[in-house]
């Protein structure tokens, strides 16, 4: 209770949770107010905002920009909790190996990760997901694959500062295995540092996966706001509306889970969060 | 004497780790290709209409394509080393020539960038931190918490909306004019007119960060012993912020420039698809509609390699500046 607390007490990471939860109902309530395939001719093509019973307008072949934003909902935060899991899980593990072990294994480890850094990661994403043919799966990947070594990163330092602490001293001549010190007894102590990473993420994963819808290589079964965007572009001089608002529906998801993001850092880490 | 020998001694042993890197990246690149479905004989095969199987694995034999693996890795390496990149069969081009060619307006867009978005994030952040919790710094830092979260392709597409196409004070897309021929001084400026909404949104993201990295840095500095010896001796707040703390908060923003390349390089990707900006990032858009993965890999290579060497020289360039960076 006493983190409730503490986040409550940033005002913007409060705003930032309202504006999630809002969004996150606008995914699950999609079918109910939208039940026809987002991709379906609605109406009249090309209706301003307004007209025609389109909230938000429709695009050139009728298909109704508000169904889009509200079925692209739960794409945009699926892949982002998706890819950030997946990353997190990856990063988790190579951190713990080289933070732990160190010697060759950390050598080995941190100078796979360099390369990972180096690589243009947006480059690098666009390549995995047009060599594995665009679906959910691929993109996830693709964005795990370029996303996970920022967190190995910091779990491996966090692991590296803990692994002589007395408790797992302690551990070592209880007889412990390697194993069960660091899942059951390392990991659980540098847990803050990775929701909050974890957070953030989310956030870049959602800008990612517009961005790669935005240049076709989302899934062409699924709405998504990137794919909106993107077909809509073509109508930029008849049709504003239809590439604006998914454009303000991505920048306030990621906007909000930034805010909650730092909302978390200043609850969790104590030793910041009298810092400016 | 002593610390010249030194100094060569930490560039070489940064070019000897660069290349470890650099030869991951291409064996990397070389299983990418590998995992993709179909190889250059199929593409040709697809490109030719029709091919009888046995005129194929002919073809295979004559690229050495049926030998084990390992021994078309060596190939490639040895390909790569001699700047053969493979053969466009779209372009009807080889992936070398293409890309070099496209590789100046790419660096254009990116050297105007980071000029923009270090050099205006170093004065919004010094801005920020010298009004601590005034209005300014609050709008400053929303501005670059909106900034952070907004897609690069929608910034770009709203300022075509409004400036190009609402005001018309800039052109929607492109280079220079053609239809124009420009030479000499007004081509210049016809290039730098056609500069000025894509350098906008590509800095608009690290603008951002600069501006919050720059305020947290300038604050660091500002707690430190040296300020207040500087305010004891007597010194004023203008003199002790412009002359003492700025020049020691700049150091982390400037190798966050270099850190920042790579990323810089994927958003140039999105941002010359957006204004169809002739260089490496609308290459990578167009290899990507036409399937062309030779291309598309041969763009990838190149962009690692840069982003390698561009941190090569930050971390000498950063070694000279500052003499307490390890070199052992």
């Amino acid at each position: 209770m006493a983190f409730w607390r503490l986040f409550a007490r940033n005002r913007s990471a409060v705003m930032g949770m309202i504006i999630l939860i809002l969004i996150f109902l606008m995914a699950i309530s999609a079918p109910l107010f939208f039940p026809a395939d987002p991709f379906s001719l609605a109406g009249q093509s090309m209706s301003p905002p307004g007209e025609n019973g389109f909230l938000l307008g429709s695009d050139s072949l009728g298909r109704d920009v508000a169904a889009g934003i509200a079925h692209g909902a739960k794409t945009s935060l699926l892949i982002g909790l998706l890819a950030t899991l997946v990353a997190v899980f990856i990063g988790v593990i190579m951190g713990a190996l080289a933070g732990y072990y160190g010697g060759i294994v950390d050598n080995l480890l941190m100078r796979t990760t360099e390369m990972f850094q180096t690589i243009p990661s947006f480059l690098f994403a666009i390549l995995l997901v047009a060599i594995m043919k665009p679906s959910i799966e691929s993109i996830v990947i693709a964005i795990a694959v370029v996303s996970w070594p920022a967190v190995a990163r910091l779990v491996r330092g966090e692991f590296l500062s803990l692994r002589n602490r007395e408790f797992v001293l302690a551990c070592h001549t209880l007889g412990m295995g390697d194993v069960r010190i660091m899942l059951g007894e390392i990991l659980p102590n540098c847990l803050s540092p990775i929701i909050v990473i974890g957070s953030l993420m989310v956030a870049t994963a959602i800008l990612i996966e517009s961005g790669l819808a935005f240049l076709g290589l989302g899934d062409p079964n699924i709405m998504s706001w990137g794919f909106q965007i993107g077909a809509g572009r073509t109508l930029l001089r008849s049709a504003w509306w239809v590439c604006t608002f998914p454009g303000i529906a991505i920048l306030l998801t990621v906007l909000a889970i930034n805010l909650v993001g730092e909302g978390l850092n200043d609850a969790l880490n104590p030793r910041l969060r009298d810092r400016s | 004497m002593e610390g010249s020998k030194r100094r060569a001694r930490y560039v070489l042993k940064r070019l000897i780790q660069a290349v470890p890197i650099v030869l991951a990246i291409v064996v990397l690149n070389f299983f990418l290709l590998q995992l993709a479905e179909g190889d250059a004989v199929d593409v040709l095969a697809g490109e030719a209409g029709s091919a009888t199987p046995e005129y194929m694995a002919e073809l295979r034999e004559k690229f050495g394509l049926d030998k084990p693996l390992i021994v078309q890795l060596g190939v490639y390496l040895k390909n790569v080393v001699t700047l053969d990149l493979g053969y466009s069969f779209r372009h009807d081009m080889p992936v070398s020539q293409l890309v070099f060619d496209r590789f100046i307006p790419t660096l254009l867009l990116m050297t105007s960038t980071i000029f923009l978005a270090v050099g205006l994030g170093i004065v919004l952040g010094l801005v920020a931190a010298s009004g601590l919790n005034t209005w300014r710094d609050t709008a400053i830092s929303i501005f670059a918490l909106i900034t952070y979260a907004t897609p690069l392709f929608w910034v770009g597409l709203m300022l075509i909306v409004v400036f190009s196409l609402n005001l018309g004070w800039f052109p929607t897309s492109g280079m220079e004019d053609f239809a124009m021929f420009y030479e000499g001084w007004d081509r210049v400026v016809d290039i730098a007119h056609h500069l000025v909404l894509p350098t906008i949104t590509l800095s608009l993201f690290y603008l951002a960060l600069y501006t919050r990295l720059m305020r947290a840095s300038m604050l660091e500095q500002a707690g430190q012993d040296y300020v207040t010896t500087a305010r004891a001796k007597g010194l004023t707040e203008r003199r002790i912020v412009f002359v003492h703390v700025l020049r020691n908060a700049l150091l982390p923003v400037v190798t966050m420039a270099g850190v920042q390349v790579g990323a810089l390089i994927g958003g140039s990707v999105i941002v010359e698809s957006v204004f169809a900006w002739p260089g490496l990032g609308m290459l990578a858009f167009e290899a990507l509609f036409a399937r062309d993965l030779n291309l598309l890999l041969g763009i990838f290579l190149l962009s690692a390699v840069l982003v390698v060497a561009v941190n090569l020289v930050v971390d000498i360039i950063y070694s000279t500046l500052d003499p307490r960076i390890e070199m052992a």
